[in-house]
């Protein structure tokens, strides 16, 4: 049953009370790692949502003034793109049990998160160059306000991904294993989903 | 409605949680410090939540002071006085009554009430607590930098916050108030994300929704909540500590600070007060859920009585808490807001005070009738109801724009939140502890200590703040450190001010009465017994009381039940427990009942 037919039962009634002592525990149909990383998820959907519409709002006022998107942020993208494809790669060879591909997809997901970061980071230098760095500019602001939140999540899941890759070099069962890359794969999702967003955002803005 | 005599069912089989998933300390330290067990957590974010109440009731005794008795205390000046306001306000609200009714009821009694053997995740639990504390720590930091902590008022509202006209606005004042607040908020998602899953996916066999009791329902929505309402002071505090540090112009206009034009330009200090009460006025309810909550199960626990209308009282904790998010612009009617924006936000004020009066309507109910024991957990119970009636009517008053503005910033306002939010929820917290006090220490507090302390707070509320009221109808503002010879202000309302001081003085005292109670009782009370209250719920149906590592004995237990099962007809003991098997209900023979 779901949540809202779930409080609509009255738990006095008789017949209420057979149906509820066959209940074994649990709501929701995901292990408990799973259901807490989509609320994470959700918590830090609400994070840049209300930043987003921070942005809109701080946009209508008199001094705004737009900046460049430089043409590394296009390849970031591809970059953070072919990272997931990495992770769900090696999501599909769990499912097909084989480890060594796992260990392929894991590393280079990671290594392609790496690599975005690091292209982030030219990202700034090259806004830099262009001489775009005045705090004052809030176009800017909130560039570099939402680009360092996504790359602060990024490297929080990127100490998971470390963990992750270590227990596999130390040997772990291959069950666990498995279970911790379908979570690195999709909060990698996540974070795509969220910079593709993000990105639209900017360029549209 | 049908009564729920029990009748032979089919068992259910038991369950049992293999070794590996529950955490075993090895060392003192990792057992009583670094503790992953949620009971031992819960009493760290009690103490720590008390100590910083400690300091922020200190904070209030010296604005009493100041405005009871002005002039008498050269050591507050304008600018500490500024500083007690907002400290004070913002230690009560976030450090104290969020972190001891999530961190340190949510903690204690959510594994317990659902029959689990802990957390889901300990060590992300364990976490979250030593987050919160360091936040506590560079929250103190602050009164000990040079220029002391920030004197904005609890609102921090841009741009006098970061201006050097504001105590520690320039300073490391703000500063580390905002990184408190984001370390609070990181702190409280991990043991958010805890307090979530332990309650969907963590409960025992026969645990349905509907049977767990109103404590963990309201638990439960508070932390949704605050995981949904937190993000907005978390975006807030980035961005005004971006304004502070770096100078960028998210919140501040541009603007001349004593004659020099300052590099800010064109921000919105407007976008900051919808950001800050977007997460303030849920954070109300994140406060007042997980009282309503306790408060219903003290009701129906001390009057022997089945919660009257369990159904709508969880449908009104779900729907207070997603109205709560179309209010907050009820707080900002002075901001210059569109006419048509006020109206919409005071009618659904207007609208959220119908599920919150159901739950008023149902407390009652429940007392009708019932066996009324008037325990200490109870006689706070009943005084909340009553406090928060005073203080729920004084919000539909100031919830209406035209009666908003002309009260806006007066003493009434202070009176109003107080009562409503401060004497309240305090009350539930009491009430709490005195009924589980107990069960956390295998003790029970004394009893004439407990009510001289109920009686001197409850009838002390009133005597501070119903003068209050007063006051703000004629006038006297708020975070003002003196009002000297101001014309509109009669004389009469510096003696009512002198009074209140008084009365919050000895307010005070009693409160180190209590903690006197719970020193004492922890070493030397009379011994609790294995369920003292006669509670249908899990946490006193554990093997021991004081409950050991693992909550419950090898088997986790089975629940057959609701939680109010209180004066069932046909049963011999006034109450069954939820994890009474049928067959093992005593019931009265016919012999006796004819």
């Amino acid at each position: 049953m779901g949540f809202f037919s779930d409080i609509r039962t009255k738990p006095w009634l008789e017949s209420q009370v057979e149906i509820d002592n066959a209940h074994t525990g649990g709501s929701i149909g995901l292990p408990k790692e799973k259901l807490a990383l989509r609320v994470f998820v959700g918590v830090v959907g609400v994070v840049f949502s209300l930043s987003v519409v921070a942005y809109s709002d701080r946009m209508a006022l008199a001094d705004w003034n737009p900046v460049p998107e430089p043409l590394i942020m296009w390849l970031n993208l591809i970059v953070l793109l072919g990272g997931s494809l990495a992770m769900q790669w090696a999501v599909i060879n769990t499912r097909r049990d084989k480890m060594a591909n796992v260990e392929v997809g894991l590393l280079v997901g990671g290594a392609l998160a790496l690599a975005f970061l690091v292209g982030q980071l030219l990202v700034v230098r090259q806004l830099d160059a262009l001489g775009y760095f005045a705090p004052t500019n809030p176009a800017l602001a909130f560039l570099y306000m939402l680009s360092a939140l996504h790359a602060i999540h990024l490297i929080g899941g990127l100490y998971v991904w470390g963990r992750t890759v270590l227990r596999i070099w130390r040997g772990f069962e291959d069950q666990k294993i498995y279970y911790s890359v379908e979570l690195c794969a999709f909060y990698w999702h996540f974070l795509l989903a969220l910079w593709i967003f993000l990105f639209i955002w900017f360029v549209i803005t | 409605m049908v009564d729920i005599t029990p009748e032979k069912i089919e068992n259910v089989g038991p369950a049992e949680v293999p070794e590996a998933d529950l955490y075993h300390a090895h060392s003192w330290w990792t057992k009583y410090v670094f503790s992953q067990d949620a009971k031992v957590i819960a009493v760290q974010y009690g103490c720590t939540a008390v100590a910083i109440g400690l300091v922020g009731l200190v904070l209030s005794w010296l604005m009493r002071l100041q405005l009871g008795f002005p002039e008498s205390f050269s050591f507050i000046s304008p600018e500490s006085y500024l500083q007690f306001v907002t400290m004070h306000g913002m230690i009560m609200v976030i450090y104290l009554l969020t972190a001891l009714f999530l961190g340190g009821f949510g903690n204690y009694l959510i594994p317990l009430m659902v029959g689990a053997r802990d957390m889901v995740f300990p060590y992300v639990n364990m976490l979250s607590y030593w987050i919160y504390l360091v936040a506590v720590l560079v929250l103190c930091s602050s009164f000990f930098v040079t220029g002391g902590p920030t004197g904005a008022g609890w609102t921090l509202y841009p741009p006098q916050a970061i201006l050097s006209g504001t105590p520690g606005g320039t300073g490391w004042g703000i500063i580390l108030m905002l990184v408190s607040l984001s370390l609070f908020i990181v702190g409280f998602t991990m043991g958010g994300l805890n307090y979530v899953v332990t309650i969907l996916q963590g409960r025992t066999r026969g645990m349905t929704l509907m049977r767990m009791p109103l404590t963990i329902w309201g638990i439960f929505t508070a932390t949704v909540l605050a995981l949904l309402a937190f993000p907005a002071l978390f975006v807030s505090a980035i961005m005004m500590t971006l304004d502070s540090v770096l100078g960028t112009s998210f919140f501040m206009p541009a603007i001349v600070e004593f004659g020099e034009q300052l590099s800010y330009g064109g921000g919105s200090p407007i976008l900051f007060q919808h950001l800050f009460w977007f997460f303030g006025h849920p954070e109300v309810y994140i406060v007042a859920l997980p009282a309503f909550g306790i408060v219903s199960d003290l009701l129906s626990i001390h009057a022997r009585r089945h919660i009257f209308g369990y159904r709508m009282m969880v449908w009104a904790i779900v729907g207070i808490g997603a109205l709560s998010f179309v209010v907050w612009a009820h707080h900002m009617y002075v901001s210059g807001m569109n006419p048509y924006f006020g109206f919409f936000f005071a009618t659904t004020t207007l609208i959220i005070a119908v599920p919150t009066a159901l739950k008023v309507y149902n407390w009652t109910l429940t007392l009708w009738r019932g066996d009324i024991h008037l325990t200490i957990p109870m006689l706070f119970a009943i005084a909340f109801i009553i406090t928060f009636v005073n203080g729920g009517i004084t919000g539909l008053f100031l919830g209406n724009v035209v009666v908003d503005v002309p009260l806006s910033d007066t003493m009434f306002v202070v009176a109003h939140f107080h009562m409503v939010m401060g004497v309240a929820p305090i009350l539930v917290v009491f009430g709490a502890i005195y009924h589980w006090f107990p069960l956390m220490s295998g003790r029970m507090l004394n009893d004439a200590m407990g009510r001289f302390h109920f009686w001197v707070t409850f009838v002390g509320a009133y005597l501070i703040y119903f003068p209050m009221h007063y006051l703000g109808f004629v006038g006297v503002p708020r975070r003002y450190w003196s009002v000297d010879d101001t014309s509109f202000i009669p004389d009469s309302a510096a003696d009512l001010n002198a009074f209140i001081t008084v009365a919050a003085l000895i307010v005070g005292f009693a409160q180190v009465v209590f903690i006197y109670n719970i020193i004492v009782s922890v070493f030397k009370g009379k011994p609790a017994g294995q369920n003292p209250w006669k509670a249908t719920t899990l946490e006193w149906q554990t093997e021991t009381v004081p409950p050991g590592h693992g909550n419950f004995s090898k088997e986790l237990p089975v629940v057959y039940r609701w939680a109010y099962s209180f004066s069932v007809p046909g049963t011999k003991d006034d109450y069954v427990p939820q994890n009474i098997h049928p067959d093992d209900v005593k019931l009265v023979s016919s012999e006796s009942n004819a």
